[in-house]
């Protein structure tokens, strides 16, 4: 084979792994794109450590509640109170009341989005249960906390924020994570 | 080599590293792949014939839509194009063979594994792939049949043909052209094919990425599109559709090259603009790396995403507006006559405007979220797909079989066949733009009455085009076996190195490469 086809090919073939990696590499660029923007309602997944800034007072911003269910999700879900007023830079804590009906125990996930999503990034969650994982025992209920602070800088026009949380069904997901970790746990033991 | 003819029987075609035989295999594929895909749409006309449940079940009809679609852009479409590359590249560059025979050989053998992997779904316990062409998750993952991993595979494979391919046209291209040939004397052809291997390399790899997230989310529990793992459906139309627009022009641009190949040899003037239609050409394929989204404007995107879009997607109407002007200003005052190539080619001018001016109403976001999902999208891309694609390739069979296989084809059959094709797309697909302002969603088994009249017309049409297509069989098959000999222009006025050579073209062409002035 002549060498400047060889080079042809080598370009082209870096250029296919290339675009390959890319692929995959959009699944990051796009959760950086949505948490930088606040597109898609995305709220950071970690806790916000509060800084000190005075309450602005002059403001009332109407935070409304919304609890759904995934489908097939057997879980009584509802926010304790539907809506609050509060003041941007206040720490305002609140819970969701949950029930698992079912004899057997389960985990859950709740994943939240905000509306608008031009106040998802003035929206900070500095305890939220939909951090981790929330394993709940058959037939038993409990609330889950909520603290939150609104920023001071959230833009004028926007007066109602709402918080929707779905909740998941993760128990299988969570028992196939568990089953690996005690394996590995295993294994360990066992090279000791 | 000098006369080194084919092999005989069986193994010439399993063994061949021959560009004229790959893309003889490559043609009868993409047309037996054409001819499935065609029964699959027949069933969902005839489901659609009436309101109610008659034919088949929602879930098979669901398998159909799916079926349908994917056999047709990847099975029929798209080979039918490498099958033309193949044999015209070399031709029309002055080269020998392809740059790397045996690649080519292996990029044809994979792709009916491909497909019988695919189809063979059908018979399977749960069923074909039911979620549409675009495989949307989580229908394509969560809910989706088992299988699925079939397909993923199917379309790995898939994959793989095309990256190869393309390379090897690239590297053909780059590498093969007969001295003198420069860039800017190449045959649009060529150029619409150099471009288009470009997309594909880009965007197959892309595709290749997100079936393997899906196999990788269904198997092996990971959470790229769900949701409660922390990942996101939206994600995967994003990562879908950055290889779905490109792809959508992978499938017309090369028979933009076709039809501004036979324009100008039956209006017996030069092409009108070659510089700039290898420029619109590259500017088309440039933008639609960055029109994605214009597929996904229902998803809840912020406005200023909808207006980056919508106004990035009106702009690709530049590029192809220049098109289609140099293609009316080239018969414009032409001496032309209106052979079956050229029929099908003024058609495609015609009926691939009159699908951009749909898809520019599409394009206009507030609008989309009307029409986003009916049928008016359907008519807008079998406007697009069928007179664009499918005639430019029927163009092409009909204007270089004579080289090809040595036999004009019966110019009164050809004709017909035209006049069948054009009245019964026009009769199947001109409806489905009604029924879609007015309401009726895409990929349902049953619909409102209101909608029953004009879904009639349309299933009288599409059985009418599927018919006349079995008769375009009939025809290619008479004219390989026999029928008035060609000579070696063919065409009175047709300019390039193909028509220098013997009709029908010997085995081995240009084994010293001419000379070009």
């Amino acid at each position: 084979m002549e060498s400047s086809v060889k080079k042809t090919v080598r370009n082209a073939l870096f250029a296919t792994v290339g675009m390959f990696a890319f692929g995959f590499a959009l699944v990051p660029i796009y959760d950086v794109f949505c948490d930088i923007t606040g597109l898609n309602g995305k709220t950071s997944d970690s806790p916000y450590t509060a800084v000190d800034v005075a309450v602005d007072t002059s403001r009332n911003i109407t935070v409304q509640f919304v609890a759904t269910n995934n489908e097939n999700m057997p879980w009584e879900f509802k926010p304790a109170v539907s809506s609050m007023v509060v003041h941007p830079g206040e720490a305002v804590s609140t819970e969701f009341f949950v029930r698992n009906p079912k004899p057997v125990s389960m985990v859950a996930q709740a994943v939240p989005s905000v509306v608008p999503f031009k106040a998802a990034e003035y929206f900070h969650k500095t305890e939220c249960f939909c951090f981790n994982q929330q394993p709940l025992d058959g037939r038993s209920e409990t609330l889950m906390p909520l603290r939150f602070i609104v920023d001071v800088d959230l833009p004028k026009d926007v007066k109602t924020i709402t918080l929707a949380y779905t909740l998941f069904d993760v128990t299988e997901s969570f028992k196939t994570a568990a089953v690996d970790a005690s394996a590995e746990a295993k294994q360990a033991v066992g090279t000791i | 080599m000098g006369d080194h003819g084919p092999a005989k029987g069986l193994s010439r075609w399993l063994f061949t590293t021959n560009h004229k035989d790959i893309g003889t295999l490559y043609l009868w594929f993409s047309f037996a792949m054409f001819l499935v895909g065609g029964i699959f749409a027949l069933v969902i006309r005839a489901e659609l014939f009436e309101p109610g449940l008659q034919i088949v079940q929602p879930e098979f009809f669901n398998q159909m839509t799916t079926m349908h679609g994917l056999v047709m852009v990847f099975g029929a479409v798209m080979p039918a194009f490498v099958g033309l590359a193949n044999w015209l590249v070399p031709m029309m560059i002055g080269a020998p063979d392809m740059a790397l025979p045996r690649m080519n050989n292996w990029s044809f053998w994979i792709l009916p594994f491909a497909f019988f992997m695919m189809l063979s779904s059908l018979f399977v316990e749960g069923g074909a792939p039911n979620f549409g062409w675009t495989f949307y998750a989580p229908l394509s993952t969560t809910y989706a049949p088992p299988s699925v991993t079939f397909f993923i595979f199917a379309v790995h494979i898939m994959g793989a043909s095309s990256i190869m391919g393309s390379i090897n046209i690239i590297a053909t291209i780059m590498n093969l052209r007969a001295p003198g040939m420069t860039y800017m004397k190449m045959p649009l052809f060529v150029w619409t094919w150099f471009i288009t291997a470009y997309l594909l390399i880009a965007v197959m790899p892309v595709l290749a990425g997100v079936v393997t997230m899906m196999l990788m989310d269904i198997h092996f529990g990971t959470s790229f599109f769900s949701a409660a793992g922390g990942g996101d459906p939206v994600l995967f139309q994003h990562i879908f559709w950055f290889f779905g627009h490109p792809e959508v022009y992978i499938m017309i641009l090369p028979a933009f090259g076709i039809v501004s190949q036979i324009i100008p040899t039956f209006s017996r003037k030069p092409l009108f603009g070659y510089d700039s239609m290898v420029y619109a050409t590259a500017s088309i394929a440039f933008l639609s790396f960055i029109v994605w989204a214009h597929h996904m404007f229902t998803v809840g995107m912020p406005l200023a995403g909808e207006l980056f879009f919508m106004w990035a997607t009106m702009l690709i109407a530049v590029p192809t507006g220049v098109k289609v002007f140099n293609w009316v200003t080239t018969m414009f005052r032409g001496s032309i006559s209106f052979e079956t190539p050229m029929l099908f080619s003024i058609a495609f001018v015609i009926l691939f405007t009159i699908g951009g001016f749909s898809g520019l109403m599409l394009a206009i976001a507030p609008a989309d979220f009307q029409y986003h999902d009916t049928y008016f999208v359907v008519a807008h891309f079998h406007y697009v797909l069928v007179p664009g694609a499918i005639f430019g390739i029927m163009a092409a069979v009909y204007y270089w079989l004579p080289k090809w296989c040595g036999n004009m084809y019966d110019e009164t059959l050809g004709k017909t066949h035209f006049w069948l094709s054009f009245v019964g797309l026009n009769v199947t697909f001109f409806p489905m733009h009604f029924v879609g302002l007015a309401g009726m969603p895409r990929r349902i088994p049953d619909y409102a009455l209101q909608f029953a009249d004009f879904n009639q017309i349309a299933s009288v049409g599409a059985f009418l085009f599927g018919a006349s297509q079995v008769f375009f069989m009939f025809i290619v098959i008479k004219t390989i076996m026999g029928g008035k000999k060609a000579t070696d222009q063919v065409w009175e006025s047709a300019e390039g190195l193909e028509w220098t050579i013997p009709s029908p073209a010997p085995y081995h062409t240009f084994t010293t490469p001419p000379e070009v002035k």
